[in-house]
């Protein structure tokens, strides 16, 4: 378990961390959400003893990190933004030596061993890692946080740098881990923490913005209101009649995907859906709908409806008239 | 500590530090040795030991100039700093580490002892006198390297800071002789480290000595843990 109260740190007159204080309970991953620069690895850092707080506490399984350091960080595997690796050891030497570093009493070879087939890297156990991929490197950082079965995993952006399939392996097995361990991972993207974490803290600027589960944050956030749609029709004719919608606010014809085939941004007002009567329309002038998806919210999207509230509707209503207007100009 | 003692000592062989510092040890201190004990066939080795002096001054930076430098800048310090290990045992474990490698090249003399041995009577008290002197001037060297090493991410700049200290502490005997006040005078001949080692290479085993740079040593090494620890302040 890790609890944080108030957590503050001040870098010279910046403020890093602003008071943040929230409680990630034992089998349960909590995801970090945040721009660069927010503050998610600088809390991190302050987890696992790297940095020292300006002020306030953290606990981690009950041991606070200032006071009893050795025994908090016992508990906790830790993967830096930058895997920690020494680049002229082998993938072997590198966890021998991280397996002597934290005094693991566990079986070594046996224990390795399981470790490298559970993130993969055992077909490089004997390369140096100076020559892995940016993918296998992440992967040995991962291994190095496993190293003696803590308690409490801290993994700080661990999909930087993978391909698409590694990604969803290593989701995977976050997610496995996330069962009997207690998990913080960081992100700036919305998807994969939602795929993976059962509570998000939106972070940003050093303060805690959103702090949900994930279900109740992605209904929050999801937006059907906005559609992105493929239609197959005249473009300045399919403007008109959609804009006879009622509920529509605005549709900008982004660009031609096709023959004669455009995408388009339609925002209607939050809460109406208008997709069957867009097909309807469309249908009576003989023009097919070819691709239909609401659009996602972008991180800055989020922040701005996490932190403005309200107005954030008239925000992003003038957003889509400037769009309007560069598009007109542009013509 | 072992962990990192180990690692340590691999690293030297690993990055060809550890081969560049002992054969540049064995070249200077044969050539010392065969300048002033082979061609004079005398079994006195007093001048090799006081002109170790110098070649330690360049060496000992080269020694210590990655030990926690390249870990800021590799990033590694964070899997250090994060591990369920003290400050005190990871600067304890670097430092042992550099002085086994050190004391590689200081045994070395030895050899050149027992080799005069066969041709004339060896003063064995002086000899080892002089490697326990080399040794206490190594370990209050390597500290003064180490606490160098801690503030910057550059090595560069750690060996030749390092150096540029270590020059300083042999100087600082120089500078006595030119400041009129007798007192301060004789503060800055006191903190010198030529001043404290030239009596080893007489033969003459003095306990304030050997007590001077244990307490040197000690003293660089808890300003070293003292700057890893500011670190995580700032």
């Amino acid at each position: 378990m890790i609890e944080v109260k108030n957590l503050v740190k001040t870098y010279g007159d910046k403020r890093a961390v602003a008071g943040i204080s929230f409680k990630a309970n034992d089998g349960e991953i909590l995801g970090f959400l945040g721009p660069n620069g927010a503050g998610k690895s600088t809390t991190m850092n302050i987890l696992t003893g790297y940095l020292s707080s300006t002020s306030g506490e953290a606990y981690i399984n009950g041991h606070d990190i200032l006071e009893d350091p050795i025994a908090a960080k016992r508990e906790i595997g830790y993967l830096p933004e930058f895997p920690p690796l020494y680049l002229d050891m082998t993938v072997k030497e590198y966890l021998y030596f991280v397996y002597e570093l934290r005094g693991c009493r566990l079986p070594r070879n046996t224990h390795l061993k399981e470790i490298c087939e559970l993130v993969k890297i055992d077909n490089v156990y004997n390369r140096r890692i100076n020559n892995l991929s940016k993918g296998y490197k992440q992967r040995v950082g991962l291994a190095q946080a496993l190293v003696g079965n803590p308690n409490v995993l801290i993994l700080d952006e661990p999909t930087v740098g993978l391909d698409p399939k590694q990604i969803i392996e290593i989701r995977t097995l976050i997610k496995k881990l996330g069962k009997n361990h207690t998990v913080i991972l960081s992100s700036h993207i919305l998807s994969e923490v939602q795929a993976v974490c059962d509570r998000i803290v939106v972070i940003n600027q050093g303060k805690i913005v959103a702090d949900d589960t994930a279900d109740n944050l992605s209904r929050e956030l999801t937006a059907d209101h906005k559609l992105i749609a493929r239609i197959d029709g005249p473009k300045d004719e399919v403007i008109k009649l959609v804009q006879t919608i009622p509920g529509v606010v605005s549709i900008v014809a982004d660009m031609q995907r096709e023959r004669g085939v455009w995408e388009y941004n339609i925002e209607a007002v939050e809460g109406t859906d208008i997709r069957r009567e867009l097909n309807r329309r469309l249908m009576s002038r003989n023009w097919y709908i070819l691709g239909l998806r609401s659009s996602e919210l972008s991180l800055e999207d989020i922040f701005l409806k996490l932190t403005m509230g309200e107005s954030v509707n008239e925000f992003l209503a003038d957003k889509a008239d400037d769009l309007e207007e560069r598009y007109k100009e542009e013509e | 500590m072992n962990a990192i003692l180990k690692r340590e000592i691999r690293a030297y062989f690993d990055s060809l530090i550890g081969y560049i510092y002992i054969t540049a040890f064995f070249a200077g201190s044969g050539i010392l040795f065969s300048v002033s004990s082979l061609q004079y066939g005398s079994t006195d080795m007093s001048g090799m030991y006081s002109g170790l002096f110098y070649i330690l001054l360049v060496l000992i930076p080269i020694l210590t100039m990655r030990t926690l430098s390249e870990e800021k800048r590799q990033k590694t310090d964070q899997l250090l700093l994060t591990a369920p290990i003290s400050l005190t045992s990871l600067v304890l474990g670097k430092f042992v580490a550099a002085m086994l490698i050190y004391s590689i090249g200081v045994c070395m003399t030895i050899v050149y002892a027992t080799v005069v041995s066969f041709f004339g009577a060896v003063s064995w008290l002086t000899v080892f006198g002089n490697v326990v002197g080399l040794l206490l001037l190594g370990a209050a060297y390597i500290a003064v390297g180490m606490l160098i090493s801690s503030l910057t991410e550059n090595q560069v700049i750690a060996a030749i800071g390092g150096f540029a200290a270590m020059l300083v502490l042999y100087l600082i005997s120089a500078i006595a002789t030119i400041i009129p006040v007798d007192w301060i005078a004789r503060i800055f001949t006191e903190l010198s480290f030529a001043e404290r080692y030239s009596p080893f290479t007489y033969g003459v085993f003095d306990f304030s000595n050997v007590l001077f740079f244990i307490s040197a040593t000690v003293i660089f090494l808890f300003l070293t843990i003292r700057v890893l620890e500011r670190r995580r302040w700032s």
